[in-house]
């Protein structure tokens, strides 16, 4: 009889293989993959090593930032901010290189700015309990705002003495492999650790899923979700100096817009807006998918006003998918 | 020495008086079935002492220690866990990882700790199995039974010492042979030396296990008797109102 029991305690739903195939993650994957190789036979540069170079550039910085943007999303908030602090970060480490300081003071203060907007949002929503959206949205302006004051709208164009770390940063590679696409595999591999493996992890899924739940059962709502917004604020931050690095100047509309990239990106790989589910993984795909696409119309020769269409098509598409599959659950 | 003391314990919601000045006493080992009409304000006294917030006015005593909690991790530390009505999941993950929530077993080394579902998972299975429920620990709790959520809501309680276990209608959505086990559960919990709040619509049950009934009419404490001394008749009369005290 206990034998028995067990038996089913221990049943699984899906075997390996099933459970791949309901993952949305997954089918983005392939997406992206049939992409790279439908648009390598209508072109040959795309698999070039400079084609390759700025495609995997692009798409890590977009990665980056959608790590910490899956992290806010699960907890059932969104951070319009991204873009802004892209910008602010990059502008602080460019403006402390530019006066001749070390890079690593340089890229601490650019972080210290990311790390303070994140602060601002987190306290926001976490304890005087205002809408992300609307935070987020107020700070986007903010952060935009004070980038061009504190520069006096002037760009920073030359990184200074010690500015040769910051271009290596965002523009080469270690081991044949870009370095921005290096840091995005540690920040990946760290993100997915501490969500999976973390009890923050799942003390954030707790909020994003049932917040009330969470608080009863004495889960520490207000911190996880101070701490997913500074963890995006970070992540912005970190993806804004690499773009620094790459583009080798920092002008004050550095990642302006960016910021609904991200968010596509984390939603296109299967990070559910509602909150309460998403991986680490899943936002990289999503922005390699993004990425892949813009790119592919751009070497096909397709006029790049289409872009937007393919990019928003694709969120569309890749959300179906998951309603779909509830559609088909409730019935 | 009561175990839980609970002293002209009033809570008020803005103009709306939950809870009215009730005294109460616990000993340790003891049944309390909590009955009382919707609105009687028994889910709002349970929730005082589980410390989801505090009492507008009164004070409660732990072994005699006067203790004020202001989250439910307070209360719980003290000893006093709870099956809340509406018994409080998080839909989105595993009944394991529902029922270890905020107390997550881990295994590592120093700092350096991850979690440890293998751990999670046996223990809830285990506890699943005492409760004879059928719930497997790695499903979603979105896809379960309201049986099943129960199961694992119940879970929880057994996961420390308590001292002092609260149980909001545990009864209301699982079957009879569940039913059976809660209240062998119950008297098991009993037998250990733990003190039991049950609030229940159900008459069987309360009349099957409680050593004592309290009635709860419109916030205010109408009725303490011993179960021998009362009945499921007198019981009905004292919530409707029709008897007014007892």
């Amino acid at each position: 009889m206990s034998a028995a029991l067990d038996d089913v305690i221990n049943k699984r739903t899906y075997g390996p293989i099933g459970y791949l195939f309901t993952r949305q993650t997954f089918w983005v994957f392939l997406a992206t993959v049939a992409a790279c190789i439908l648009v390598s036979m209508g072109s040959d540069k795309f698999l070039t090593g400079q084609n390759l170079f700025n495609v995997t550039r692009n798409f890590a910085f977009v990665a980056i930032a959608a790590l910490g943007m899956t992290a806010v999303i699960i907890t059932g908030g969104i951070d319009l901010s991204v873009g802004s602090v892209m910008g602010f970060s990059a502008m602080i480490a460019g403006m402390v290189l530019g006066a001749g300081y070390p890079a690593a003071l340089g890229i601490a203060a650019g972080l210290s700015v990311a790390l303070l907007v994140g602060l601002f949002n987190g306290i926001m929503v976490a304890y005087v309990k205002m809408p992300s959206f609307v935070v987020t949205l107020g700070v986007l302006s903010i952060a935009r705002s004070q980038g061009q004051v504190v520069s006096d709208n002037k760009g920073v164009y030359n990184f200074g003495t010690y500015g040769e770390t910051l271009l290596w940063l965002g523009g080469k590679s270690t081991f044949g492999i870009p370095n921005p696409v290096l840091v995005l595999i540690v920040l990946g591999l760290l993100t997915g650790f501490l969500l999976r493996w973390t009890r923050w992890g799942a003390h954030v899924f707790a909020v994003g899923g049932n917040e009330r739940a969470a608080r009863l059962t004495g889960v520490s709502v207000r911190q996880v979700k101070l701490s997913v917004y500074v963890f995006s604020a970070l992540m912005a931050g970190i993806a804004g100096i690499l773009m620094a690095g790459w583009l080798g100047s920092v002008t004050q509309n550095l990642g302006e817009g960016k910021e609904l990239t991200v968010i596509a990106a984390t939603v296109i790989g299967g990070t559910n807006l509602m909150g309460g589910s998403g991986t680490a993984l899943g936002g990289v795909i999503g922005a390699a998918l993004i990425e892949v696409i813009r790119n592919s119309l751009t070497l096909l020769g397709i006029s790049t006003f289409w872009q937007g269409t393919f990019i928003g098509s694709c969120i569309v598409i890749a959300v179906l998918f998951d309603c779909l599959k509830r559609i088909r659950e409730t019935d | 020495m009561a175990i839980l003391e609970l002293a002209g314990i009033s809570k008020h919601f803005g103009a709306i008086h939950a809870v009215n000045d009730v005294s109460l006493d616990l000993q340790a080992g003891e049944t309390v079935g909590l009955m009382g009409d919707n609105g009687a304000g028994k889910s709002t006294l349970v929730k005082i002492i589980a410390g989801n917030f505090p009492p507008s006015h009164g004070k409660m005593l732990i072994e005699g220690k006067e203790v004020a909690f202001h989250r439910p991790v307070d209360a719980r530390k003290h000893g006093v866990e709870i099956v809340y009505q509406d018994l409080a999941l998080c839909d989105n993950m595993t009944a394991g990882v529902n029922v270890f929530l905020s107390r997550e077993l881990t295994k590592g080394f120093g700092p350096f700790r991850v979690l440890d579902y293998g751990a999670m998972y046996r223990r809830a299975a285990q506890l699943f199995t005492e409760l004879k429920s059928e719930t497997r620990p790695r499903d979603l709790v979105k896809q379960m039974s309201g049986g099943q959520r129960q199961a694992v809501a119940i879970a929880r309680t057994r996961l420390s010492d308590a001292k002092i276990v609260l149980m909001d209608e545990p009864t209301a959505a699982i079957s009879v042979r569940q039913v059976a086990e809660v209240l062998n559960l119950i008297r098991r919990l009993r037998d250990h030396g733990v003190a039991v709040v049950l609030i229940s619509h159900r008459m069987p049950d309360v009349f099957a296990v409680a050593d004592r009934i309290v009635v709860l009419r419109r916030g205010r404490k109408v009725a303490d008797k011993a179960t021998v001394q009362t009945s499921p008749e007198e019981v009905t009369g004292l919530i409707t109102g029709a008897i007014e005290r007892a």
